[in-house]
């Protein structure tokens, strides 16, 4: 019942332990992948230390090209607005998200499975599709609130987070209702049992043991804030910046080590999200 | 201890909150209406809403400067037929069924050996295949870009070796998006196929082999069409954001790759005909929507 | 003087949403103090009932009563009762301090008057010093007497208990079952406890609620349960019956005789009346029966047979009897002499005469 059973040639044949050819090209097809899934983004964060400008020579360790970012003050006001979205965006998201989440594992309506259908949508559907519906719906409303009543917006912060919002609570939902989902029931019931009503039922059972799914969902929104770009760009009106649009646009006007040491920075941050959401779902999931 | 003195039958206040909790326990529509609410509201207001409006732009016409002029048309469906765009279509289906093949074979070993490996390494593994994935997309591309260039790494190392005199030209051709779509949803592969063979009970395999069947049978035979859900949900999970793909056609594609993508930003940032970006933006979700059934249904007749 | 009633179930029926009658018109009265047994095979219904007493389900019709007072809709939070669970539902985020304390938490116990009571209650199931530990580090049994702590320092009027000692090994569910039952006549409060072994309700129960299908089949004391069973599945589930299908033939005051087995005659002690003519079945519990070779001289049985099979157990030997062609017995002889020398084991093929005493037999009308 091992592996080798799967793999190895036919009952003619010797069979060998692990090291035969089948298995031998299988494992050399995951050490390449993994070479091509790290190798980009390994080469260019070191290339971020390169005191060349240019690409194909080593010419030494530096951390100008970082110095040179951290005074930058279009990274600075970028970096602040991409903080402050995220931050907003995932306190909404994640409240959104969770209410959500007990809506579809614990109610019953009648529209229910359209209402879950329409929730997998903004996961499913391209995001230029939604980028660009979002465009042309505030678009629309600017226009119209301006007519209506002379109230004047414009597209930036505000746009971005709601456009944020919207396609991150769904993601938010899914982790939480995961976790939902494999809630212990018996112990609601022990509670309500022993003289907690639903309030006190919710507050001292339900939501401590929810909370680290919570906390995923909520790391997740704030990771795929903070990475938008797609989204953000069609929303983001003449003004307004986030890291991912400042990278873009400096690549697009041609690459320069600094965009190197962003981008590697930008990495790591999201990189160390992603972990400490792992780490909390795996802590608690007893 | 003694006997327990019997209190009497509790009758604690029943305070505000707790009628409250009554009523919306008793009452299920009120309790859907409060949690289902909030999330059913945005959605409504910031995506269902928003699609139909672009839905009904794409029946207007464009006014001057780019402005939009309400009269009713069909003349954004009837320019699709232009060669032109229906090319722009073809490529962009053409670039994803590529990617999703490319990923399946690399993808389907990939998550065999993962799921054939000792416990303690599967999650280990597993994550090592997430960690670039949950990183920024945009830097990712970045960094392929930096790897293709005519004096980037690659090109640097190939020339170094001797194999090619010139550079090879990698950066801004369909092999680099095609290059950029795999980097991107390859994991989206690997997944749900490394799910059905955790799943796959490998007695058959070995009941397989003792009624003659040689390797390649018992994989074409036994294993693929045991595992084909994870096989359709990694190829549906990563054909719809390829057909989609904005970012890597623009920046590994450079203009001389155009996916519907890259014509809707076309549409409606540079030649600001925003009825026709709709139209063609309407019929993308079409063709997700389309290939979304069309998984479903595929998953229903096989109910394994 | 009239014992007080603490639970009554008034004609209950649970119909669920899928068609299924889990509980089918079913009235008890349950006395305060008494260690009360809803026994049955899975899927009768028994912890459906519970569950409506404890109100995590309400009925479809008919009254769940505690202390008198009709309960209706009311939530499981304001009833005064308190649930011991199958998989004992212990809090995984909180100590055992803390999982003891919640229901008085709840109810707003100042601080001090906490701690006293929750000391009280682990020294009652003996966990003292186990308060700052997690469930998880603890064995099932310890866990088990943590619920049951947790429940018992409320002080409920009525304890319902869920097949509690089905997660524990054999010998520790035997102890538990003893510790259960003494700390039910300490404590004094009424238990319901659901369980679906019989030898488990016969030990600890004051009485038993036998159930089966959604309906109660009998309700009394283990004894009479036992030696009275009214009905053909109670007698089947409880121990061990042979049934003897018949005819009545003839009923002289409270003995009937029954033609069973191929025109053979048996006298049987009645209490409800019986006709001449009505279809019946004597049911003789093993123990019950006498079996004597025929040529020994006090063989006074009224049926004769051949043994077919003998079942050597230590403590008893098992006779399979066959009386006619469809008809066998299982006779239990227990083995008071020495199976060796004195008293040896009839063996296969003899010729015996099995009888029992007129009231050792029961007659069912199912």
């Amino acid at each position: 019942m091992t592996a080798q059973a799967a793999v190895t040639t036919s009952t003619r044949r010797p069979v060998r332990r692990r090291i035969s050819t089948g298995w031998t090209l299988l494992w050399l097809n995951v050490f390449l992948t993994f070479v091509f899934l790290y190798a980009p983004i390994i080469v260019m964060s070191i290339f971020s230390f390169n005191a060349s400008r240019q690409m194909q020579v080593w010419m030494g360790f530096t951390l100008d090209w970082y110095v040179r970012m951290l005074h930058d003050e279009r990274v600075r006001v970028a970096a602040e607005n991409s903080l402050i979205i995220a931050l907003v965006s995932t306190a909404v998201s994640t409240v959104i998200g969770t209410l959500t989440a007990l809506a579809l594992e614990r109610t019953r309506f009648r529209v229910k499975s359209l209402y879950e259908g329409a929730m997998y949508l903004p996961i499913i559907v391209p995001e230029i599709v939604m980028a660009i519906a979002l465009l042309v719906f505030f678009n629309l409303t600017f226009q119209g609130l301006d007519q209506l009543f002379g109230l004047r917006l414009n597209f930036g912060l505000g746009t971005i987070t709601i456009a944020h919002i919207a396609f991150s609570f769904p993601f938010v939902a899914v982790v939480v209702r995961a976790r939902l989902a494999d809630f212990d029931r018996t112990l609601e019931q022990a509670a309500q049992d022993l003289g907690a009503n639903d309030w006190q039922t919710f507050r001292y059972i339900t939501l401590p043991l929810l909370m680290p799914g919570i906390i995923a969902g909520a790391l997740l929104a704030f990771t795929l804030s903070i990475d938008d770009f797609v989204i953000t760009f069609f929303n983001a009106g003449v003004g307004s910046t986030t890291l991912p649009l400042e990278i873009y646009g400096r690549v697009r006007r041609g690459i320069t080590p600094d965009v190197n040491a962003l981008s590697t920075v930008l990495l790591l941050a999201s990189m160390l999200l992603v972990l400490s959401s792992l780490a909390l779902q795996r802590r608690r999931s007893s | 201890m003694a006997i327990v003195e019997q209190i009497g039958p509790s009758e604690r206040a029943v305070t505000w909150r707790e009628r409250l909790g009554d009523a919306v326990r008793q009452r299920e529509g009120l309790r859907a209406l409060l949690l289902a609410g909030p999330g059913g509201a945005w959605l409504l207001f910031f995506f269902l809403l928003p699609t139909a409006i672009v839905f009904a732009y794409s029946f207007a016409r464009r006014g001057p400067y780019g402005t939009v002029d309400w009269t009713f048309t069909l003349e954004n469906y009837v320019r699709f037929f232009d060669w032109l765009y229906i090319r722009v279509f073809l490529v962009s289906v053409w670039l994803a069924l590529l990617t999703t093949l490319i990923c399946l074979l690399i993808g389907y070993p990939f998550a065999f050996v993962i799921a054939r490996s000792p416990r303690r390494w599967r999650n280990a593994l597993l994550v090592l295949v997430l960690i670039p994935f949950w990183t920024n997309f945009l830097v990712r591309t970045y960094a392929i870009m930096l790897l293709l260039r005519s004096d980037g790494l690659i090109n640097n190392a190939l020339q170094w070796l001797g194999l090619i005199d010139r550079p090879l030209t990698m950066l801004f051709t369909p092999f680099a998006v095609v290059l950029g779509l795999v980097y991107g949803y390859l994991p989206f592969m690997i997944l749900p196929i490394y799910a059905s063979i955790e799943k796959f009970d490998f007695t058959l395999v070995e009941a397989a082999q003792d009624l003659g069947a040689n390797t390649w049978q018992v994989f074409w035979r036994v294993l693929l069409p045991l595992t084909l859900p994870g096989v359709l949900a990694g190829s549906i999970l990563v054909f719809i954001p390829s057909v989609g793909a904005f970012v890597t056609p623009d920046l590994l594609g450079g203009g001389k790759v155009v996916m519907i993508a890259n014509l809707i930003n076309q549409q409606f940032l540079t030649v600001r005909h925003w009825p026709f970006g709709s139209a063609v933006s309407f019929v993308l979700m079409a063709i997700v929507l389309a290939a979304t059934m069309l998984y479903f249904r595929i998953g229903e007749t096989r109910r394994i | 003087m009239e014992r007080p009633i603490d639970v009554e179930l008034v004609d209950v029926t649970k119909v669920f949403d899928s068609g299924v009658v889990a509980v089918d018109r079913v009235s008890l009265q349950i006395y305060q103090g008494e260690f009360f047994s809803l026994l049955g095979p899975s899927g009768c219904g028994k912890t459906t009932t519970l569950r409506m007493i404890a109100g995590f389900e309400h009925p479809t019709s008919g009254e769940v009563r505690i202390e008198g007072r009709p309960m209706g809709h009311t939530p499981p939070f304001r009833r005064n009762v308190n649930t011991v669970f199958q998989n004992y539902a212990l809090f995984p985020h909180m100590t055992v301090f803390e999982n003891v304390a919640f229901g008085l938490r709840m109810k707003r116990v100042p601080r001090d008057e906490i701690v006293r009571r929750v000391r009280e209650a682990l020294q009652l199931v003996r966990l003292s010093g186990f308060e700052e530990r997690y469930p998880r580090q603890l064995s099932g049994g310890q866990q088990q007497r943590v619920a049951l702590a947790r429940a018992l320092v409320n002080r409920p009027r009525v304890l319902l208990l869920d097949e509690p000692l089905g997660a524990l090994d054999l010998k520790l569910r035997k102890e538990m079952q003893l510790e259960l039952k003494h700390l039910q006549m300490t404590v004094g409060i009424t238990f319901i406890y659901v369980t679906h072994d019989q030898e488990e309700a016969l030990t600890m129960s004051d009485r038993i609620a036998v159930m089966n299908a959604g309906r109660v089949l009998q309700v009394g004391t283990p004894v009479e349960i036992y030696e009275r069973p009214t009905s053909r599945f109670v007698a089947d589930f409880i121990g061990e019956s042979n049934f003897l299908p018949g005819r009545v033939v003839d009923v002289d005051r409270d003995v009937a005789t029954v033609l069973v087995a191929g025109e053979r005659p048996v006298r049987v002690r009645i209490e409800t009346p019986v006709a001449a003519g009505q279809p019946v079945t004597v049911a003789i519990r093993p123990e019950k029966i006498r079996v004597t070779p025929v040529e020994a001289p006090e063989a006074n049985g009224f049926l004769s047979g051949r043994v077919e099979e003998v079942i050597y157990i230590g403590t008893d030997t098992f006779y399979v009897v066959r009386i006619d062609d469809h008809t066998t017995l299982r006779v239990r002889s227990q083995n008071d002499r020495n199976r060796l020398d004195g008293g040896q084991l009839l063996p296969v093929g003899t010729s015996v005469t099995v009888g029992w005493a007129e009231d050792a037999a029961r007659l069912l009308l199912d």
